[in-house]
């Protein structure tokens, strides 16, 4: 049965790379409601939801970001051994 | 009809001149690589980050707001189970007055909390009624008993001085 070391490095940057998007994808949804949910609070007069939404969506932001970062580096690596055949 | 015909120089035999002159590739432009993908989904990531520090910035400054005492009605002015419409605390906010009681009265915005139509006063179920979306609203403390809308409709806080009804502020 092959395993993933058996499949060409450039295969696994990809699976890698769609991973990491679908991770950030999902991430952003979860943002969206997070954004909607801390107004939709706000505006029904509940002030306190406020900072507890704002440091779980900067934490998102961070994971996505360090997502976007891990894609930049993968894609260069593919394209890089692509290039280099 | 040569300019539709290849050019002399470079070229192929199937491409007509315009392809040649006007070398814009639909599917080139339409192209989006994965790195530029990412950057547009971290940079919305980003938005919604920048919305919720916005909503917590809107929070620590908040400022309760001072309303206005204004006279909205004589008392006994109407019937019981009857409704005055007026606007409180600008001209723009209407709001719905009932008189639940012979001494009850309630009073609340008259836009609903969902889409912001004009709700009104079925005396027949006794509640609040949006017509848009089918919300309902409870008269006796707004609260909501049906449909898409998630709060309560705000509170009008009314006190009766002498045979004047007056607004004084907004709840909710």
């Amino acid at each position: 049965m092959p395993t993933s070391n058996d499949r060409p490095p450039q295969n696994r940057g990809l699976t890698a790379i769609a991973g990491a998007m679908s991770l950030i994808t999902v991430l952003l949804i979860v943002q969206i409601w997070l954004l909607s949910a801390a107004l939709e609070s706000f505006l029904g007069g509940n002030r306190h939801t406020a900072l507890p939404a704002a440091i779980f969506s900067g934490v998102m932001f961070l994971i996505c970001l360090g997502l976007y970062a891990f894609v930049n580096r993968v894609d260069s690596e593919v394209r890089g051994s692509e290039n280099g055949r | 009809m040569n300019w539709l015909r290849r050019g002399s120089s470079g070229g192929t035999a199937s491409e007509p001149l315009w392809k040649e002159e006007f070398s814009v590739r639909t599917a080139d432009e339409r192209y989006v690589t994965r790195r530029q993908l990412t950057k547009f989904l971290v940079l919305t990531s980003l938005g919604m980050f920048v919305g919720n520090i916005w909503i917590l910035i809107r929070s620590l400054f908040y400022k309760a707001p001072v309303y206005p005492q204004q006279p909205v009605a004589q008392l006994g002015e109407i019937p019981v189970g009857g409704v005055k419409l007026f606007s409180y605390p600008t001209k723009d906010d209407h709001c719905i007055m009932i008189r639940t009681g012979e001494d009850e009265y309630v009073s609340y915005s008259q836009k609903c909390t969902h889409l912001s139509c004009a709700v009104y006063y079925s005396q027949a179920e006794n509640r609040l009624e949006c017509p848009c979306h089918k919300g309902f609203f409870s008269i006796k403390d707004g609260s909501v008993l049906q449909g898409p809308p998630s709060r309560p409709l705000p509170h009008i806080v009314l006190e009766a001085r002498g045979e004047q009804l007056v607004a004084v502020g907004v709840k909710g």
